[in-house]
């Protein structure tokens, strides 16, 4: 587990103050860590879609990116390894006028929890899903998961990691998401007008966002943080509309980012409201 | 909208009955995954909870639909899923999140034969240690046995009534002789049904601490959406519901788990006592089993054994006090149950082996006849 960083200094009141629980700052990020500024894109957009605070929930699984729901100053719920979609489906559907937001790692996501999020993306429910991508399992020290490139090396594939990762746009669009976005912590804008997007449009939403891991990934792959903010700089393609067929992650060709997808489908609610509900 | 409450004389499964009680109770949101003998559970409540503004979903598996009545009863709806074995193997993590989040919600565990896969369609008693200990860590929990689809629908109702009182999931371990069996079932008028439900917080919203005990020993607990802001996390917490890494946070939070069940055992834990009071022998016996304990006794007596019997309505937290005086009552005892010996080593711990106490026990897959239970009683005594 990371080390909290040190002491912050008490500086006046942040813009952001209103939705952070200040009293457990220091977070536990590292610095040079990505996924603190994924974490404010969030608040801020969450600020800005104009949407009642009180119904608005977040929910994460566990992973560094997992803490968010313990930073946010919402109904946060910090669930179990990979569930956060599952309780986050029960949560919406037992009461449709919360908008929920998922905000966990890809690790969390996608290898542990990769059913549940086709699921959900399958049955169109109206959550918000953030998944913080820093191509590892930086929480456990580094491990290799869905998400690492070929060949890249973490703690547990030291010479190189033999097994291909999953696409994600491509994953969430096959599984029938209706809005798809992938961005950096690089591009703050966009990620955080793509989230504003999401929170005010009915149905699955996915935003991937590529995030450096310096202690873990990057060590391991010769990337101080700088660097892998430089590649996000140098290889990032802005390409809107793309094909997920074409979005794979590859350094060396560039990487897609955009949003891909922002289609109209009945939510899961209304469908089943519908179908179900015949008196 | 059609009636949540379906008062009147039915001829009804234990499935379908518990899917009424759970109704009764107030139960709104129902996440669940097929699985024999607990399916028809599933397909009773999903066609009547729409009927009555609730929501059913199948989710992907049993993991999913265990954290998503969590997530449903922390929007504040009483909720319920229902299994059997390998399902129930599969919710354990999230029970435990269920746990330490104090979260109230049902789950009903219709027992087959096990280990893995075992007898799908055949009944058994042996998820009773693991609905003890099933989840890491240390925790208590509360567990009821129904032994006919009658009691399993007051029961149901019961079990909801207990976790929204003391914040915590609340387990239905029948099996599938029960779940699959077909009796009248009478449900009465809505009025007559005592439902109870968890205590919401009133006044200050800042601040709000999730996790601190009311004067009655429970934490207040508000719903998503109520604008307490509230945190909820599977770490070690403190009253506000904050991770604390501290073996000081971990001795005040296992003691709130812990006391909240351990200073009201005589409001939880439920017993029926059968020709116990002149007893020199003590059958005891839940779930399906009590029945067959129940023709035991009877027959024991009209052969001159003075044998009784001590159901257990609530199985967890086990009634030890209970047990302890009937040690210095009686001869001996004998646990009756569809295992090898779970109950059985409960029995014995209490009965401090004063008095021995002896299993009439079985692999699993059927019923025990009284006729075991017989000739253990005279062979031992
Ligand atoms: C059931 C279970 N298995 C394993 C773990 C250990 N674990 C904690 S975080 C984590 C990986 C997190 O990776 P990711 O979701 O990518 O988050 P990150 O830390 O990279 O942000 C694992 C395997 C756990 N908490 N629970
Ligand atoms: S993701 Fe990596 S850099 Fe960020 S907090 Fe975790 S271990 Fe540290
Ligand atoms: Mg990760």
């Amino acid at each position: 587990m990371p080390e909290p960083s040190k002491k912050i200094s008490k500086s006046p009141v942040h813009p952001l103050d209103d939705l952070l629980r200040t009293d457990r700052i220091p977070h536990i990020w590292c610095s040079g860590c990505g996924t603190g500024t994924a974490f404010s894109s969030c608040l801020t957009a969450i600020k800005a879609s104009g949407l009642e605070l009180d119904n608005v929930v977040m929910i994460s699984g566990i992973g560094c990116s997992g803490r968010a729901a313990g930073y946010v100053k919402l109904d946060s719920y910090h669930t179990t390894h990979g569930r956060a979609i599952p309780f986050a489906t029960g949560m919406k559907l037992a009461n449709p006028k919360l908008n929920v937001i998922v905000f966990s790692g890809d690790g969390d996501l996608f290898a542990i929890g990769g059913n549940h999020f086709i699921h959900a993306a399958r049955r169109n429910v109206d959550l918000t899903v953030i998944c913080v991508n820093n191509l590892n399992y930086g929480m456990t020290g580094g491990q290799v998961a869905a998400t690492t490139p070929f060949q890249a090396k973490t703690s547990t594939t030291t010479t190189g990691n033999p097994e291909a990762p999953f696409n994600l746009p491509l994953l969430a669009y096959a599984s029938g998401a209706t809005y798809i976005a992938r961005w950096t912590i690089l591009h703050t804008r966009d990620l955080t007008n793509s989230i504003i997007e999401a929170l005010n449009k009915k149905g699955f939403s996915f935003i991937e966002v590529l995030s450096p891991c310096p202690v873990n990934y990057g060590r391991r792959n010769k990337e101080k943080s700088l660097d892998t903010l430089k590649l996000y700089q140098e290889k990032g393609i802005i390409k809107n509309n793309a094909n997920p067929a074409d979005t794979d992650i590859d350094f060396e060709k560039g990487i897609i980012l955009g949003k891909f997808i922002d289609i109209e489908r009945a939510t899961c609610i209304e469908n089943y409201d519908k179908t179900c509900r015949l008196v | 909208m059609k009636q949540a409450v379906l008062t009147g004389a039915h001829y009804l499964t234990g499935d379908e009955a518990c899917a009424e009680g759970a109704l009764a109770a107030g139960c709104r949101f129902f996440g669940g995954y097929p699985i024999t003998p607990a399916t028809e559970v599933a397909e009773r409540i999903s066609e009547r909870l729409p009927e009555v503004g609730g929501t059913f979903i199948q989710m992907e598996d049993e993991i999913a639909a265990m954290a998503s009545i969590l997530g449903a009863s922390c929007a504040g709806v009483k909720s319920m899923t229902a299994t059997s074995g390998p399902g129930f193997s599969l919710m354990m993590e999230n029970i435990g999140l269920g746990i330490v989040t104090e979260t109230p919600c049902v789950v009903v565990n219709v027992q087959r034969a096990g280990p893995s896969t075992g007898l799908p369609t055949m009944g058994a008693q042996a998820d009773m240690m693991q609905a003890k200990w099933g989840s890491h860590g240390d925790y208590e929990i509360i567990a009821l046995a129904p032994s006919s689809p009658q009691e399993i629908f007051y029961q149901t109702i019961t079990a909801f009534n207990l976790s929204e009182t003391y914040r915590l999931p609340v387990l239905i371990m029948t099996d599938e002789i029960v779940g699959h069996m077909s009796e009248k079932v009478v449900i009465p008028d809505a009025k007559e049904i005592k439902t109870v439900s968890r205590i919401t917080p009133k006044g200050k919203k800042d601040n709000f601490k999730p996790f601190k005990p009311g004067p009655n020993g429970i934490a207040p607990m508000p719903a998503a959406g109520d604008g307490y802001k509230v945190h909820f996390t599977g770490l070690t917490h403190d009253e506000k519901g904050y991770p604390v890494m501290t073996v000081e946070a971990q001795a005040m939070m296992m003691a709130q788990l812990m006391n909240k069940i351990r200073n009201n055992l005589d409001k939880i834990i439920m017993t029926e006592r059968y020709r116990l009071d002149d007893a020199e022998i003590a059958i005891i016996s839940y779930g399906v089993s009590s029945r067959t304990s129940l023709a035991a006794v009877d027959e024991a007596r009209q052969m001159g054994i003075r044998a009784g019997l001590l159901r257990l309505i609530t199985v967890w937290p086990f009634p030890d006090d209970q047990i302890r005086r009937l040690a210095n009552q009686v001869k001996g005892f004998i646990t009756v149950e569809i295992n090898l010996g779970q109950i059985h080593y409960e029995v014995q711990r209490c009965a401090g082996y004063r008095v021995p106490a002896y299993l009439v026990g079985h692999p699993g897959g059927t019923i025990i006849s009284p006729d075991e239970v017989i000739k253990v009683l005279k062979e031992a005594f």
